[in-house]
């Protein structure tokens, strides 16, 4: 077997929440017998300058002077982020190998994050990435700076780590009769993850008969396709709102939705829901696309 | 595509960015009025185009962080069509230029710079620091022994003052050249020339003008040659320094947005009363230096560029020319590769050959176009040369049979051919001739040809001729490249070997 092929990929960056990306990253691949990779980028911010030096006059052979100098600073710069990058990994890596993972594998790979995952797409089944990166980590009301532009890059399920660690027995399954989440409950219901969990099927929208029976229809899917114990629910009222509510009220620990099934320009002017959702629910968010 | 960049690329390292700005608008003020004085025209000319150019580029240029605005190589190659036709022809063959770098850019041609090797840019760059340096002798004959103290004082005060402890690092060192030789003058009252004789300095916003010329075919004949080869040169230039950039960053720049950007740069300054310009080799080092980055150090040095000579218009003129050549032999200094002479003697003959022929016809022509022209066809020559020393032809008789076989091994084209033909014994009297074939590489028409010759020519002396593996040998005559980049397909022509 290729192992290199079907990944449960997880994004590690020494933030707040790398060892719940640890965590959820060794949960999937243990349910769905996929081979767990731990992913490092040291991304270098080529744009900012190291130092300044205004003197502003250029003498003999400046040009190859200047060469030197700066390769000399980005060498030590880097060699110091590949040693910690190494630390991270391998902290990472005893951490999985507690939970179960026997051969972890870590890579580390120069540059952008959203291109390295492009790359990788193909062998992924499944990315896990924090909600949050170093960037971002003490500002609970930001999104990561990469998340968005990686979860529209990317068309593999990503699921977004929010807090610490705790095995799934609820889930629920954000559903509005469009094809993504026909799309989603379709994945659900082939994917070995969800067996033994109980599944709470939540559509939010003001229109009842017509969603009713797509949502009815929806549960029987994922009954027959067994393992999963289904409650189904329609609510009105503001989506993002709603659902986050029913995550408090029936301790839902995870869940699952299509995400940014609009282009750019329509979430400029409207919003878009995956970015609130993301914002305002407390638990991982798995997002299928 | 063209005005889509990242956001990193504007705000990445914005106080790097807005400080190497200020510096390079600094180093630019001094350049752009020497330039123009280059190029026999109003120094307004040249400070109108640089912050222009610098502006457009910003925004719609392929490398973050690089610096163009009027240059010497664009400025060199101007020359006579200001002095028989005067300023508005050559306005009209700036807009002229950027059309041809933007239908350039379109056509992808800044990959040709592939066929640029590195000893032709180096003796661009080489010629480029000796053209400067020279167009700043006029300046230095003739003169009283006030300029050659003010020069060299100014140079010291270049190279010197960045090893002042605490400030040394924070001033440029060519703003302070400029401004201790200005005060210096002015205390002294010394009779030497200023910027201020060289013609109108900017004293408004650069205003929309439409070239007055009329709009004939007799206009275009006269600022045709012009603008192909400001085209040439500006794309050579930029381009180059555009890998400097690309070098020095660690990072990857666009070049045929850059030629697009290049182009659009120019008409922009054609229509607001600049000349040409390109991308510049020594102030993108700068602006790297300081620590200038992404896109905003271009826009910074163009916006401080324009706001300080329009405020300080008339402190401009009181700067005396001293100062200004003390500048332009740093940047001279700067340009040139020293570390090439050195190098002369590890290089091989024919890389050597290759710089200095192209120096030499730069600054004989004045005309940085022909001398990369002439570099890249005796770099082209001298390769053609090495490569078809990699031909050998064996052979070896068959007394019994009265057969010769000739066992072909190698490179056959054009330069190859006639060593391939004598390889052949046609004196020899033998029955039947063999030429295997299959480890040789026909890669042109010539060879071909050479091969029909030599089969003819046995055939009249009555041998039979037989030959082996032709069609693998031909299979390099191919003009459509795409078909065989594949490894396998590269495996299959040159397996061979």
């Amino acid at each position: 077997m290729n192992t290199n092929t079907n990944l449960v990929l997880a994004c590690i960056d020494g933030s707040a929440l790398t060892e719940a990306v640890c965590d959820y990253s060794a949960w999937i691949a243990q349910r769905v017998d996929a081979p767990l990779k731990l992913l490092h980028m040291i991304d270098h911010h080529h744009e900012a300058a190291a130092h300044l030096d205004l003197s502003g006059n250029i003498g003999l052979d400046s040009q190859q002077h200047l060469l030197d100098e700066l390769t000399a600073a980005e060498q030590q710069l880097s060699k110091l982020r590949l040693q910690q990058g190494k630390q991270l990994l391998q902290t990472a890596k005893e951490r999985v190998i507690q939970n179960g993972i026997a051969e972890p594998i870590t890579n580390q790979r120069h540059g952008n994050l959203v291109e390295a995952l492009i790359e990788l797409e193909d062998s992924l089944r499944v990315l896990v990435i924090g909600m949050r990166g170093k960037v971002h980590e003490n500002q609970p009301d930001k999104l990561g700076a990469k998340l968005e532009s990686i979860l529209r890059s990317l068309h593999k399920p990503v699921l977004v780590v929010n807090g610490a660690f705790k095995a799934p027995q609820r889930i629920m399954i954000a559903y509005d009769g469009s094809k993504a989440a026909d799309k989603a409950i379709d994945m659900v219901a082939t994917s070995p993850l969800y067996k033994g969990l109980t599944c709470h099927l939540v559509c939010v929208s003001k229109d009842d008969s017509e969603r009713q029976q797509l949502l009815q229809a929806a549960a029987n899917k994922l009954t027959a396709a067994g393992g999963i114990e289904v409650i189904t629910e329609h609510l009105p009222g503001k989506p993002e709102q709603v659902l986050c509510d029913y995550q408090n009220q029936h301790a839902i620990d995870l869940t699952v939705m299509g995400a940014f099934s609009h282009n750019r320009l329509h979430d400029l002017v409207l919003g878009s829901f995956t970015a609130k959702m993301l914002l305002n629910t407390h638990k991982p968010l798995l997002l299928l696309r | 595509m063209l005005f889509l960049s990242k956001k990193q690329d504007w705000l990445g390292n914005i106080r790097g960015d807005v400080l190497a700005g200020l510096v390079v608008a600094l180093a630019l003020i001094p350049e752009a009025i020497a330039f123009s004085i280059i190029a026999g025209v109003d120094p307004k000319v040249g400070l109108y185009a640089s912050f222009c150019i610098a502006v457009i580029t910003a925004f719609i240029g392929g490398r973050p962080g690089m610096i163009s605005a009027a240059t010497g190589a664009m400025a060199l190659l101007m020359v006579t069509l200001v002095k028989d036709h005067g300023l508005q022809y050559l306005l009209a063959a700036t807009l002229l230029t950027g059309v041809f770098q933007i239908i350039a850019g379109y056509l992808k041609l800044g990959s040709l710079m592939s066929f640029v090797s590195r000893s032709v840019v180096t003796g661009f760059v080489n010629a480029l620091a000796i053209l400067i340096f020279m167009a700043q002798l006029p300046e230095l004959i003739n003169v009283t022994w006030h300029v050659y103290a003010m020069t060299a004082g100014g140079l010291a005060i270049i190279y010197l003052f960045p090893y002042l402890p605490g400030i040394g690092k924070t001033l440029p060192s060519p703003l302070v050249c400029i401004v201790v030789l200005t005060g210096i003058a002015m205390v002294l009252k010394l009779d030497i020339h200023t910027v201020g004789d060289m013609g109108q300095l900017p004293d408004t916003l650069p205003i929309f003008l439409w070239p007055e010329v009329p709009r004939t075919f007799e206009t275009l004949q006269i600022v045709f040659p012009y603008s192909a080869a400001l085209a040439v040169v500006g794309m050579l230039e930029s381009l180059m320094t555009a890998t400097i950039v690309d070098d020095l960053t660690d990072t990857a720049s666009d070049k045929n947005r850059e030629c697009k950007g290049q182009g659009i740069a120019n008409i922009g300054a054609g229509l607001l009363g600049g000349m040409a310009g390109c991308a510049m080799i020594g102030q993108s080092i700068i602006n790297i230096k300081s620590g200038g980055r992404g896109r905003l150090s271009t826009l910074c040095a163009g916006v401080f560029l324009l706001i300080m000579v329009v405020f300080l218009g008339e402190w401009l003129s009181k700067i005396p020319m001293a100062a200004l050549v003390a500048v332009m032999i740093m940047v001279s200094i700067g340009t040139f590769s020293w570390v090439s002479i050195i190098k002369l003697k590890e290089h091989p003959l024919s890389t050597n050959v290759v710089m200095v022929s192209t120096v030499i016809v730069v600054v004989w022509t004045h005309n940085l176009a022909y001398g990369v022209f002439v570099g890249v066809l005796l770099a082209s020559l001298f390769f053609a040369n090495k490569i078809s020393h990699f031909m050998v032809v064996e052979s070896k008789l068959d007394e019994a049979s009265n057969t010769r076989t000739y066992l072909v091994v190698g490179q056959v084209f054009f330069n190859s051919a006639d060593k391939f033909t004598a390889a052949f014994d046609f004196k020899e009297a033998v029955e039947k001739v063999v030429i295997d074939l299959h480890r040789a590489h026909f890669w042109d028409i010539s060879s071909v040809t050479a091969l029909d010759k030599v089969v003819i020519k046995f055939r009249r002396e009555g041998a039979e001729v037989e030959l082996i593996g032709l069609n693998e040998a031909s299979s390099t005559i191919v003009d459509r490249f795409g078909v065989h980049d594949k490894p396998e397909e590269i495996e299959k022509v040159l397996g061979g070997h």
